[in-house]
């Protein structure tokens, strides 16, 4: 009796495996199947729409979209947003965590509360006085518009201030006795030390305003402003949508954070672990 | 590790007081000023300080462009009362967040357990399972949207190829909610799985060892040592699913423009209708509010329950 409940087990176990592998494909059918569709002309699509590879091959989905939307300069436009958004909060909130983890000044209690309590703002709630600002400022449809507001997160500073009350105090102390200041002492010593949490904060939050929506819609209307994501959602819902061509596009839009996860997903498996925020 | 846990961990211990006489050496400027300066100002700016703008616009019958903005003190609340679409847009946004949470925890549980030890097929098969979560969710819809296209999508191809219906996923008022609820999950079970996967690698070996030893089988083990350390993890992974799926827009703006007759219609995109569609910001920003007070009761909860778990 023991050995059939032992092959049971042994069948069952495999069954789970089978049951494991076909959902990670069924998972991925989507992307592999917009891939198909980049890649074949429409008359292949409508004849067969079950097939996910491509009868015959073409590249006129992705000629369409490089004439029908300026993609060369929504790319751009996302890395910069993306790209100068992530850089300058890496170092905002490298600064502040700084201030709070290995500073001491009057109401640093009082800033951090109020930085955890930002924590729970979903920027939702803010997005219709910030679009007010953004217009009076003359901002709208502009790269610094975009990047400005959200150049520093309280989830950030959160982060990097848990890491950096880890580093050991000797540090500061062999700092100070060296003749080093606060400037010396961040910029030298406690940022080389973060590499690794700032890289996983650098991914979660380029990876977040990469696939930011909402924001780049509202802050931006002028096609050529606007960034991958939002661009393609307008030219989704013009009338007679060429299919190759629209998810040519969406394979571009996705594109560069599936490259960038297959070569550091250690960065994005961490960062999401420690933050879980997209 | 988590946000979360650290919220109650660190903010618990306040910085140690400093002596009257260094703090009148220290009276010359500090540099800490110049370190907070750049996050506060943009901090001040962009989230206090509209927040409470929010607060005062949604009194006023507000729109873009004229000077005098008349005071109307609660009617937008009282007018929100009697809102059917605002009503309509809390249900779906509800319903929408309490499936996708349930169904993200359950398969994210599932499959954190099942692939626990890490070979390369485990990681590969991590890997597919948690590729949607770093897409836009923008152009995932899109893509789902063609996916399930009636003439041209792969699911209704198939369903073609068996002989079977095609229902009109993205059409019908009975399936468009629950399609976009699938789509949801599969596009955030991931995000659980990698949190309650480094939550169940935490666990010491030995509390298995001693369950095994009590007689525990793999369910028992599962049931008796898993679950119960795992608590704080799934907690996490439902505050961040919650507030997540409270902020839903992507999916319904992309795929059903909140239709058919405003069966998908969730509340930021009720929010984006009335303010930058209709341009009645008193209106959108009394609707805003309001989600303000959802996610911060949300969160209050989570902080709660974060302290008994310190307490057990």
């Amino acid at each position: 009796m023991s050995t059939e409940t032992r092959r049971l087990r042994r069948v069952g176990r495999t069954l789970a495996w089978v049951v494991l592998s076909v959902a990670a494909v069924a998972t991925v059918i989507p992307f592999l199947w917009m891939l198909g569709v980049a890649f074949r002309p429409a008359s292949d699509l409508y004849a067969h729409p079950a097939q996910i590879l491509p009868g015959h091959w073409s590249l006129d989905g992705f000629r369409a979209v490089a004439t029908q939307l300026p993609f060369g300069r929504l790319i751009v436009n996302t890395f910069v947003f993306a790209g100068g958004a992530t850089l300058l909060l890496l170092l905002f909130d490298s600064m502040t965590a700084f201030a709070l983890a290995r500073l001491k000044f009057r109401g640093q209690n009082f800033v951090f509360i109020l930085i955890l309590a930002t924590l729970m703002v979903p920027f939702q709630v803010t997005l219709i006085p910030v679009f007010l600002t953004l217009f009076h400022l003359g901002w709208l449809n502009t790269a610094h518009g975009l990047i400005i507001p959200r150049a520093t997160s309280a989830l950030g500073i959160f982060m990097l201030r848990q890491f950096f009350s880890q580093l050991p105090r000797e540090l500061d102390d062999a700092a100070r006795v060296d003749g080093a200041g606060a400037f010396t002492l961040y910029w030298r010593i406690i940022l080389p030390l973060s590499k690794p949490a700032l890289a996983s904060l650098f991914v979660i939050q380029f990876a977040a305003l990469w696939n930011d929506f909402l924001w780049p819609l509202v802050v931006t209307s002028d096609i050529s402003h606007r960034t991958l994501p939002a661009a393609l959602t307008l030219f989704s819902s013009t009338g007679g949508v060429d299919h190759a061509a629209l998810m040519a596009g969406a394979a571009i839009s996705l594109s560069p954070l599936a490259i960038a996860f297959l070569l550091a997903q250690r960065f994005f498996v961490q960062g999401v672990a420690a933050s879980g925020v997209k | 590790m988590s946000l979360a846990q650290g919220v109650t961990g660190r903010s618990g211990t306040p910085a140690a007081p400093v002596p009257a006489t260094r703090r009148r050496r220290r009276a010359r400027f500090n540099p800490a000023y110049v370190f907070i300066a750049p996050s506060l100002l943009l901090i001040v700016v962009f989230i206090l300080e509209p927040i409470v703008q929010t607060g005062w616009m949604s009194l006023h019958d507000w729109s873009i462009g004229e000077a005098h903005h008349k005071f109307r003190g609660l009617a937008n609340y009282s007018t929100m009362l009697h809102d059917h679409r605002f009503w309509n847009a809390l249900k779906v946004t509800c319903g929408y967040t309490a499936a996708v949470c349930i169904g993200q925890v359950v398969l994210g549980l599932l499959l954190a357990e099942m692939l626990r030890r890490t070979t390369w097929f485990t990681a590969l098969l991590r890997s597919a399972f948690f590729f949607p979560y770093i897409s836009s969710l923008a152009v995932v819809g899109i893509v789902w949207k063609f996916v399930l296209d009636p003439q041209v999508g792969l699911v209704d191809g198939w369903l073609g190829s068996l002989g079977l219906g095609q229902p009109n996923w993205l059409q019908s008022t009975s399936l468009a909610l629950p399609t976009l609820i699938f789509i949801g999950i599969w596009k955030n079970f991931g995000f659980a799985m990698i949190i309650l996967l480094a939550g169940i690698q935490g666990i010491p070996e030995y509390l298995y060892e001693a369950a095994s030893l009590d007689g525990a089988g793999a369910w028992g083990r599962f049931r008796h040592v898993t679950l119960p350390a795992l608590r704080p993890s799934v907690l996490f992974v439902v505050v961040i699913a919650t507030i997540t799926g409270l902020q839903l827009f992507d999916l319904p703006y992309v795929m059903t423009s909140g239709g058919p007759l405003f069966h998908t219609e969730s509340i930021v995109e009720y929010l984006y209708q009335q303010g930058f569609v209709n341009f009645d910001l008193g209106y959108a920003a009394a609707i805003a509010w309001v989600l303000f007070l959802l996610i911060l009761a949300v969160s209050l909860v989570q902080l709660r329950a974060l302290r008994y778990r310190d307490v057990d």
